[in-house]
């Protein structure tokens, strides 16, 4: 018997984010009992900060949009490594998941004959994203919070996990810890979901916080699951980069999408300069054709500032790298010159971006109605992650399950913005479902006592080390200045090489990381646990990215700047083999139904 | 850059004291990188919640120079210059370490709150109609990020401890953000005097000020709610014409 307290639940999800909730409130409503693990409270995953929207072909603001084009945009913008079979799934029920949210409580921005209104986002042919302002991430994950509160979820709020069981081979639990007492819980489940959200903390400048230490693709790796395409990391194109203690919090996509433009120190408008081939027919021949689009005429193709994200960043990179960037080492992004097309320009742009104008007004001390912003690439997404099964979202480990950013395969090698919401919600629910079936199929499984005390050794091994060990938080800095460096916007193979030998030097500090003061919420011995995941994915980034010799999607290599027809037909699969190594191998793309090949085909 | 001090309050579960650090402040610092400075290289272990550092989880919220903030939206130029900075934990909840308190009481009083119930669907695909104007004034109270400063600055909570039967401006914000729901048809006018203790509060209008998202708590959602109280329970002519209207 475990000598610590053992809690059971037919489905215990990880994570309470919108992924998380949303398998919770399904698996609940299969009549499972659940389990929500947080590491902060809850309401406060990373989602609140989702501006833009979800991305639904509801066709309610152009008729002309329906599954298909969704789908069909979504495959060009993940360069065809996507999952299809969830990239076909993910278009055909996103409508529904919104109106549910509705009937939830959410509260969405109405067009004029009071439907759900939707807005132009980067990559989306026809305007698909359902919103509120600028804070539509907050409204999703309050609608799921307040209704799944009332559905009897059980939330273990500021637990970490740190390790998944196993029983032969299936799940079994999660070993967690009590942040404010610094105990530890033994979680017993049918089946699990990991729904933990990325890695961006792999990185000096990043959007992300503090919980995005890659824990599920770290958990489930060491749990025997595969990973996949970790070298698909998004940096969002339009990060703060001035003042310094700013650097990389966002700002959202919906600036660009409400008429926003690109600009370099030369005040020249620098997207048009660079068109990929495969988009040329969908964007604006000039600046004026670009405003007419943002502002609802269907005649009109989008501007350039709407392309892909993973184009954007690369474009505001040249420019900074030719000497023609901001002061700071960014670009300007300017919505202020609306001004002149819009009468009442400054209080639209205070309505339809509240967040952005605050953020701005008091970070920044900038009014955005005057003035251009500075901004520059930062991480914001990870692409890769839990290898799953279209359908049910299954890994590779029986009764294990991954939904959200966790998960790998919905966006292939590049997210389009305003997919995310919608794959929290599509997959969320899938995940939950097919956990809840499988919790009902499978008894308990057993709990391995050795598991347990290994699990709780390694976490408190800081202790023992004390304040003369390495201190955690600059082995974490340090790391993130070196992947930032070295495995970043633009990658090649020597530095990589370099980062690998960095890697482990960095384990061995890492291992030596020691902290004092009690148990109870203790934010320095956090910080020591959360190293070794963050060292086991930024492991996986690097072997990944220096395994694909070709530029594609959100990875560009400098040695390699060419798309290569060689690496478009696998996905990467990361595993851990018998001696603990990390092996990596090629897994094949199933071939594409004829079906939904013709649906690319008519959308080209 | 110049070194500036802070007094960090220190200590567990109700014990401990200011303890002063210093550390470099850099060009559009706010209070939540000193913390994170300090923590990196003199503190490892204070305890210290932070999820977005954009304003927008309210995880951060503490009391900085007696006032309640947010500790990622509060420039230390904003600051004087030549006076330490305090920063301790909020006052109206049970300390738990450091500038963490146990805030768990606020989700509790959430589920006591009846959900939302929609009315049925205005068209046949089973979707609602509802105009941008209807939503507005629901969208201001669906901003709130829940980071209970109003609760922490709300007398009611904070001086008199009236947990037990006041649930806090932040809770009559989501209470209004239903009633004013255009398709909800629940009914939680009899809960808000009975259970909520909503005639406790007294518009001293401290909620709204520290709303870090410029929510007009008093003005807006909770004097509206006290009229509803008023007319359902004491006002004489509405009584008399539920009488006739039966």
């Amino acid at each position: 018997m475990s000598q610590y307290p053992v809690l059971q639940h037919d489905v215990l999800v990880i994570g309470a984010g919108g992924a998380g909730l949303r398998a919770a409130i399904e698996a609940s409503a299969q009549g499972a009992t659940v389990g929500v693990i947080t590491k902060s409270l809850l309401g406060k995953a990373h989602t609140v900060m989702a501006e833009g929207g979800m991305a639904a072909a509801l066709a309610n603001v152009d008729d002309r949009d329906n599954w298909r084009v969704h789908f069909a945009d979504t495959m060009r913008g993940g360069q065809y490594l996507n999952n299809w079979r969830m990239a076909e799934l993910h278009a055909k029920e996103a409508p529904d998941r919104v109106r549910e949210l509705e009937a939830w409580g959410a509260v969405f921005d109405r067009t004029k004959d009071g439907r759900i209104l939707q807005r132009n986002f980067g990559g989306h042919r026809y305007p698909r994203l359902a919103h509120v302002g600028d804070r539509t991430g907050l409204e999703l994950i309050r609608t799921l919070q307040d209704h799944g509160v009332h559905r009897g979820l059980d939330v273990h709020m500021e637990h970490t996990v740190v390790s998944l069981l196993t029983d032969g081979g299936r799940i079994a639990g999660a070993v967690a810890y009590d942040r404010e007492r610094g105990r530890f819980n033994v979680f017993q489940a049918k089946a699990v979901v990991l729904a933990t959200g990325g890695l961006g903390r792999a990185y000096k400048i990043t959007s992300n916080s503090w919980e995005y230490t890659g824990d599920g693709y770290a958990l489930a790796y060491e749990a025997g699951a595969a990973l996949q395409d970790l070298e698909f990391i998004q940096f969002h194109p339009t990060g703060m980069v001035w003042p310094p203690s700013v650097r990389g919090i966002l700002v959202t996509e919906g600036v660009r999408g409400e008429g926003g433009v690109l600009l370099n120190k030369e005040g020249r408008r620098f997207m048009f300069d660079d068109i990929p081939e495969n988009y040329r027919n969908q964007t604006a021949k000039d600046a004026d054709e670009g405003w007419r689009y943002t502002q609802g005429d269907k005649t009109a193709n989008r501007p350039p500032e709407l392309l892909t994200r993973d184009h954007v960043a690369r474009c505001i990179n040249r420019e900074v790298k030719a000497g023609r960037g901001s002061p700071h080492g960014g670009v300007f992004l300017d919505i202020a010159w609306i001004k002149t097309k819009l009468p009442n320009g400054a209080d639209h742009i205070r309505r339809k971006l509240p967040s952005m104008y605050h953020q701005f007004m008091q970070l920044a001390n900038l009014d955005i109605t005057e003035t251009p912003m500075e901004v520059g690439p930062t991480t914001h997404y990870t692409m890769g992650g839990v290898q799953v099964d279209g359908d049910t979202q299954m890994s590779t480990v029986p009764g294990l399950f991954a939904a959200g950013e966790a998960a790998a395969g919905l966006h292939g090698a590049n997210r389009l913005g305003g997919n995310s919401l919608s794959d929290l919600i599509v997959f969320g629910k899938r995940a939950g479902e097919h956990a809840a079936l499988f919790a009902r199929a499978n008894g308990a499984a057993h709990l391995d006592d050795r598991q347990i005390e290994s699990a709780v050794h390694h976490a408190l091994a800081p202790f023992d080390r004390g304040t003369s060990g390495e201190n955690p938080y600059a082995v974490q800095h340090d790391l993130q200045d070196m992947m930032q460096d070295l495995v970043g916007i633009v990658r090649q193979e020597s530095e990589m090489r370099e980062a690998l030998e960095r890697l482990s030097a960095l384990r061995a500090r890492a291992e030596r990381a020691g902290v004092g003061g009690n148990r109870e919420y203790n934010n320095g011995w956090h910080t020591a646990i959360d190293l070794h995941n963050l060292l086991t994915v930024s492991e996986a980034i690097t072997r990944c990215a220096l395994e694909r010799r070709e530029s594609r999607g959100a990875h560009f290599r400098e040695d390699y700047p060419e798309k290569s027809a060689e690496f478009a037909s696998f996905n990467h699969v990361i595993r851990k083999d018998a001696d603990g190594r990390m092996t990596l191998s090629r897994g094949p793309i199933p071939q594409m139904p004829a079906e939904l090949q013709q649906v690319i085909e008519e959308n080209k | 850059m110049a070194m500036r001090t802070f007094r960090l309050w220190r200590g567990a579960r109700g014990q401990g004291e200011f303890r002063e650090y210093t550390t470099d402040a850099g060009e559009g610092m706010v209070v939540l990188d000193a913390v994170h400075a300090i923590q990196a290289s003199d503190a490892p272990d204070l305890a210290c919640r932070w999820n977005c550092k954009a304003g927008k989880c309210g995880s951060c919220s503490a009391e900085i120079n007696g006032s309640p903030r947010l500790m990622c939206m509060t420039r230390l130029d904003q600051l004087p210059a030549d006076q330490p900075v305090t920063v301790e934990p909020l006052r109206a909840f049970p300390h738990v370490k450091d500038l963490v308190t146990d805030v768990s009481w606020n989700f509790e009083v959430k589920k006591r709150i009846k959900e939302f119930t929609p009315r049925p669907p205005d068209a046949p695909d089973g979707t609602w109609r509802m105009q941008q104007d209807d939503i507005d004034r629901v969208q201001e109270f669906r901003k709130c990020i829940e980071c209970f400063l109003c609760q922490d600055v709300c007398h009611v909570l904070r001086d008199h401890h009236k947990h037990d039967e006041f649930i806090g401006p932040r809770f009559l914000v989501y209470a209004a953000a239903l009633e004013m729901h255009p398709l909800d048809s629940a009914d939680r006018v009899p809960a808000l005097k009975e259970q909520f203790g909503i005639g406790y509060c007294n518009i001293t209008k401290c909620c709204t000020k520290v709303c870090p998202e410029h929510i007009t708590i008093t003005d807006n959602a909770i004097i509206p709610l006290k009229e509803r109280v008023v007319d359902r329970f004491y006002d004489p002519i509405s009584r008399l014409l539920r009488v006739f209207k039966g």
